[in-house]
């Protein structure tokens, strides 16, 4: 296995080449490294790599190898290298949600999505960089330096799952695990030219994601196709007793989405042969006129104001009208309330952010800080050493909101009008609208230290913040290049209806085909 | 709704954050211009929404409050520096010698 075809190839193929006996996990593992090396994943370089252990990746490959054989049930991702944001707890591999204040920590426990993907035959190999505990979107925040965008070293890679969205990018692994709390796997993914799904609040075990914003924290898969991101949250997604707000509503087989029509019954046999690996996914026809017959698109009018980027326009419309090719219907649609969504996620996500990050005291994990003065001053000196600049704004930001005499005018009315804007979405959808299409991001990845200002960081949210705040499936897709650099296309569908999703992900993957990429 | 300094050093307290002088002026310049983006929010009509702090998605039921025991990778004594009476021995301050003398 060379390097070069080693990042030619997709979670699924490689996973069908271990099973069929002709690929081993071991010549999977040492690929990835051999392209983390030579494309420079250290902190040198790209920085995209926090933590990894080759040795104890190969042997762990070794060890797969050994409990497959030659059995044709290794999973769905047998032997796939998957990389893992640094906030996701895994064994072996520290945790440190890239600060000081979690620096060397690992955990005694491990993360239920990355559970389920190492018993769909994945290896882990990394845990990536990112924005200090998820708050950022450039990856600029991170303890241990920026992360640097694989297509353009001089820009950031997006945030917070930066270091996820360049390793799929840069073609160490084919698919990553990511977090989203306001956009931190689309965004990212936008900027580097990858697909990056955040599945419904519910979907996928929160169990083992360091918490920032519990009611809208997210596990996300990155993948360099669609088809990848699919099989990647097949293999994480379904019920949790572990996580209180895991759903236990049934996870189809979104691969299924590709060949058109509603999704197969969940329980049936033929279903459960599909999950695991052991029948394969016929190939979908080439897209013609009739994928996606009646498909209503919504173009909800707030995503595309006058102020837009005109090439990002250009992109978005090119994908309207290769959906309308397909027979689908694009109809002109308004979310209200979603120009709200920014003010309302700087209250609401800083302020759990506030009470969720108060465990780190110096007492029960990493770093500790003793002037030597009492309890209460060790724990300020560790907290202000630990944290960097922009955890301690949103720390000072969410106790501001939450303090009394503000809560209503901040934390109550933010809580109101989140209602309102998760009520548009339920307008629109019981409308007759199956998926929303908007950009995923109004620019391009920008150069690493352009943006200083935090209001202005947080605006690179604007049209992802929206289906976090309402829980609902979304996903972003590469539909371009604007001056050489990636522009990502968003899908937003109903609640649990991620099948919908990848139905119009897929459709409209298969109509740009090579255009996705220039 | 400006923020002041006093502002910033209380909710520092509160945080359990250390917040030296230039440091303060700076919060403070800062959290007033990113809450000003927030006073958006005092003009829309929110009468007609009923309280609530969940996320609003269905597929979520309550279930019963039955505690679950995390899934350790080994026993809890394999990984805390120090435990008595299955309780975590942590650092002692460097100012709580009185405790040690009264056993605590």
């Amino acid at each position: 296995m060379t390097v070069e075809n080693f990042t030619k190839l997709g979670a699924a193929e490689i996973a069908s080449s271990v099973r069929a006996g002709d690929a081993s996990p071991s010549d999977m593992v040492r690929a990835s490294f051999e392209r983390a090396r030579e494309i420079g994943a250290g902190p040198d370089a790209l920085n995209i790599y926090l933590h990894s252990d080759e040795k104890a990746s190969v042997e762990e490959a070794a060890a797969v190898e050994k409990r497959l054989g030659n059995a044709a049930d290794g999973g769905i991702l047998a032997g796939v290298p998957v990389a893992i944001k640094d906030n996701i707890a895994s064994l072996g591999l520290p945790t440190t949600c890239a600060s000081k204040i979690l620096a060397g920590y690992v955990s005694p426990f491990e993360a239920t999505a990355i559970t389920r993907l190492r018993a769909n035959g994945a290896l882990i190999v990394a845990k990536t960089n990112m924005d200090e505990f998820a708050m950022g979107s450039s990856t600029e925040n991170s303890a241990f330096g920026p992360t640097r965008n694989p297509h353009d070293v001089r820009c950031v890679p997006g945030g917070s799952s930066g270091g996820s969205a360049a390793a799929v990018a840069a073609g160490i692994t084919p698919l990553a695990l990511g977090s989203e709390t306001g956009g931190s796997v689309r965004q990212p993914a936008a900027f580097c030219g990858v697909v990056g799904v955040k599945p419904t609040y519910g979907r996928v075990s929160r169990y083992g994601l360091v918490a920032f914003a519990s009611s809208l924290d997210q596990i996300g898969v990155l993948g360099r196709t669609v088809n990848d991101a699919a099989l990647g949250l097949e293999s994480i997604a379904g019920f949790d007793k572990m996580d209180s707000t895991s759903s236990d509503e049934p996870v189809p087989i979104y691969r299924s989405s590709a060949l058109g029509g509603p999704a197969p019954d969940t329980r049936s046999p033929a279903t459960e042969a599909i999950r695991v690996g052991r029948t394969p996914i016929p190939a979908a026809p080439p897209p013609n006129a009739t994928t996606l017959e009646g498909v209503v698109i919504g173009k909800p009018k707030e995503y595309f104001p006058e102020s837009l980027d005109a090439s990002i326009r250009d992109l978005c419309e090119r994908s309207l009208d290769r959906l309308r090719s397909m027979g689908a219907t694009v109809r002109d649609i308004s979310l209200p309330r979603s120009p709200l969504a920014i003010p309302v996620y700087y209250i609401l996500a800083p302020a759990e952010a506030s009470s969720n990050l108060a465990r780190f005291d110096g007492v029960r994990y990493g770093l500790r800080v003793d002037p030597g003065k009492g309890l209460k001053a060790m724990y300020a000196a560790t907290r202000s050493q630990g944290f960097g600049p922009e955890v301690t704004r949103r720390v000072l930001l969410g106790t501001y909101v939450l303090s009394a005499g503000y809560y209503d005018a901040y934390y109550k009315k933010a809580q109101a009008v989140r209602t309102l804007i998760t009520d548009d979405f339920r307008s629109v959808f019981s409308s007759g609208v199956n998926a929303i299409f908007t950009p995923t991001t109004p620019t391009t990845a920008f150069p690493v230290g352009a943006i200083s200002d935090p209001y202005e960081m947080y605006l690179n949210d604007i049209f992802t913040v929206t289906a976090n705040l309402a829980g609902v499936p979304a996903m972003s897709i590469p539909i371009g290049r604007v001056r050489r650099l990636p522009v990502g296309g968003q899908i937003i569908t109903a609640h649990f209806d991620e099948y919908t999703m990848f139905r119009v992900a897929y459709a409209l993957e298969a109509a740009l085909g090579p255009e996705a990429h220039q | 709704m400006a923020v002041t300094r006093e502002d910033v050093l209380h909710i520092a307290d509160l945080a359990r954050l250390g917040v030296d002088g230039p440091r303060a002026d700076e919060l403070t310049k800062e959290l007033s211009a990113i809450l000003a983006h927030m006073e958006v929010l005092s003009q829309v009509d929110t009468s007609a929404v009923s309280g609530s702090t969940g996320v609003g998605v269905e597929g979520t039921p309550l279930r019963p409050d039955v505690g679950v025991p995390p899934l350790l990778e080994s026993a809890l004594e394999s990984f805390a520096p120090a435990m008595r009476d299955g309780f975590f021995i942590v650092p002692r301050l460097a100012t709580h010698e009185d405790s040690a003398e009264s056993g605590a």
